[in-house]
C-alpha cells in the first residue's frame, strides 16, 4: 500500500532533514536580520529608513522563486567561485525572509508606547532595565504569534529551493516519484508530514495569540 | 584568479529573449486573474462556511483551510499535477494527461484552490469585526440566513476586507511562478530558459524582477482606485 514510501523511507528523511536544516538557518539569520531590519524601518535618520525601506518593499513584490534564480546566479559572480546550492539557498532566504521579519519586529517595536517607558523610568530603572525587564519582554509577546506564523511560512517556502536542484524534502520525493510512479502516495506522505508539523505550529501560534489577548497584551 | 562576468544587458531585448519574457508576463497574468475568479468565489463559500450555524458545514469549511495553508504550494501543485489525474483511475487519468496544455489548467486550479483559503480566512476576519447587533438588525427584517450573508453580511464584509484582499491578488501573481516547475512557461520560467540558452540568467532574473515590479505597482494602482470606490468611510480594515 504504501511500499513506495516504506522503500524509501530513508532517502526521504534524509530530504526531510535537509529541509529542517535549511529552514533552522533561515529563521535564525531571517530573525536575526529581521530585528535589524525592523529598526531600520523605525529609523528617524533619512539615510538608514530610506535605503531599508526600499529593500524591503522590492522584495515584498517579488515571487520567492525568482529571488532564489537570482542569488543563486550572482553568488559565483561575488564569491569568485561556484557556491553549492545550500549555501546559496540559506543567503536567499535570510535576505528575503528578513523582509517579513523585518516588519513583525516593528509593528512589535512600534506598538511600545512612550507611557510605558516614562512608567518604568519613574519608578528609578535605568535605560537598559527598562529595556530588559519592561519592553523587551512586553513586545516580545506581543511579536510572538506572528513570529511563529511567519517561521511556518518560512518553513513552507524551503520546498522552493527545489528550483536550485537542492535535495530537499520535496526534491526528494520527486527523485523517487520519477522511477516509481507512484505520485499519490508520495506526495501525499510529503503533504501529510508537511501539514502535521504546520498545523502543531498554528495550533501553537494561536494558543499564545489567546493568552495574549486574555491578558490584554495584544 | 578572478571571476570574469561579461555583462550582456542585451538580452532583455534582443529577439527572440525578450519576446519570451513579454509572453511569460502575459501568461502570468492570465493565470494569476483566472486563478483569482477561483479563489474569490471559492474563498467566499468557504469563508462563509465558517460561520454558518450548521456544525458539519463549519466543520469541513474548517478542514479546508488547515488543510490548504498547512501544506506548501509546490507540494500542493505536484499532487494536482501528478497525483490528481491517477485520482480518476486508469482509463480517464490517461485521458487526462492528454489534454494539451493540462500544466497550465492544473497551475490555475491549483492556485485558485489554495487562494481561496487564504481569502476564506479574511472573509472570517471581515465577519467577525461586523458588530452582532447588525447581524441582530438584519434578521428582525425578516430575512433568512441565507438572504442576511447574500445581500448584507457578505458585500459588507468585502468592502471592509479590501486591503488584505488587494495583498492577496499581489500574492496570486507572484506564487504563479511556482508553475514554473510543472513547466508553464510564465515569466519566472522564461527568465530561467534564457539562462539555459544563453548563461546570462543574472540579466534575465534581474529583468524579470523589474517587470514583476511594475505589475506589482500597477495592480496596486488599480487596486487603489477600486478600494477608493468601494470603501465603506471609516470601516476599511487596515
Amino acid at each position: 500500500m504504501f511500499d513506495a514510501v516504506t522503500n524509501n523511507i530513508g532517502f526521504l528523511m534524509g530530504g526531510f532533514l535537509v529541509t529542517l536544516e535549511l529552514t533552522c538557518f533561515a529563521l535564525a539569520g531571517g530573525i536575526i536580520l529581521g530585528a535589524i531590519v525592523g529598526l531600520g524601518r523605525i529609523s528617524k535618520r533619512k539615510w538608514i529608513y530610506y535605503p531599508v525601506t526600499g529593500y524591503v518593499n522590492f522584495l515584498r513584490n517579488m515571487p520567492l522563486i525568482l529571488v532564489i534564480f537570482w542569488f543563486y546566479f550572482v553568488m559565483p559572480i561575488i564569491a569568485g567561485r561556484p557556491l553549492n546550492p545550500f549555501l546559496s539557498a540559506v543567503i536567499s532566504f535570510i535576505i528575503f525572509e528578513a523582509t517579513y521579519f523585518g516588519e513583525i519586529f516593528r509593528a512589535g517595536y512600534q506598538s511600545i508606547s512612550k507611557d510605558l517607558s516614562a512608567a518604568a523610568y519613574s519608578t528609578g530603572m535605568t535605560y537598559g532595565q527598562t529595556a530588559r525587564y519592561i519592553l523587551v519582554p512586553i513586545a516580545f509577546r506581543r511579536m510572538l504569534p506572528s513570529l511563529i506564523t511567519q517561521s511556518i511560512v518560512t518553513f513552507q517556502d524551503t520546498s522552493l529551493a527545489f528550483v536550485i536542484g537542492l535535495q530537499e524534502f520535496v526534491r526528494r520525493t520527486s527523485i523517487v516519484d520519477n522511477m516509481e510512479v507512484r505520485s499519490i502516495q508520495l506526495f501525499g506522505f510529503v503533504a501529510v508530514v508537511f501539514f502535521i508539523f504546520c498545523f502543531i505550529s498554528s495550533k501553537i501560534s494561536r494558543h499564545f495569540e489567546e493568552k495574549g489577548r486574555k491578558t490584554g497584551l495584544l | 584568479m578572478g571571476f570574469a562576468y561579461d555583462f550582456d544587458w542585451g538580452v532583455l531585448w534582443r529577439q527572440p529573449y525578450g519576446m519570451w519574457l513579454l509572453q511569460g508576463l502575459w501568461l502570468t497574468i492570465k493565470i494569476g486573474f483566472l486563478a483569482w475568479i477561483i479563489a474569490f468565489f471559492l474563498g467566499i463559500c468557504v469563508g462563509t462556511l465558517r460561520v454558518t450555524p450548521w456544525r458539519w458545514l463549519r466543520f469541513i469549511a474548517a478542514a479546508y483551510t488547515e488543510l490548504f495553508r498547512n501544506i506548501p504550494f509546490l507540494v500542493q501543485l505536484f499532487f494536482w499535477y501528478y497525483a490528481g489525474p491517477m485520482l480518476f483511475g486508469d482509463i480517464l487519468g490517461r485521458q487526462i494527461n492528454r489534454i494539451m496544455d493540462l500544466n497550465i489548467y492544473v497551475a490555475v486550479i491549483a492556485l485558485g484552490l489554495y487562494t481561496a483559503s487564504r481569502v476564506a480566512e479574511h472573509l472570517r476576519a471581515g465577519f467577525a469585526s461586523i458588530s452582532p447587533d447588525q447581524y441582530q438588525a438584519v434578521l428582525s427584517t425578516g430575512l433568512t440566513q441565507y438572504q442576511m450573508y447574500r445581500y448584507v453580511i457578505i458585500p459588507y464584509a468585502l468592502r471592509i476586507i479590501m486591503p488584505p484582499l488587494t495583498t492577496e491578488f499581489l500574492t496570486i501573481f507572484k506564487n504563479s511562478s511556482v508553475a514554473m516547475t510543472i513547466g508553464v512557461a510564465e515569466l519566472t520560467f522564461q527568465s530561467y530558459k534564457i539562462d539555459a540558452e544563453t548563461f546570462h540568467g543574472l540579466e534575465a532574473t534581474t529583468g524579470a524582477m523589474a517587470i514583476y515590479l511594475i505589475l506589482g505597482l500597477t495592480v496596486v494602482r488599480i487596486m487603489g482606485i477600486v478600494e477608493n470606490k468601494f470603501k465603506i468611510p471609516g470601516m476599511i480594515g487596515r
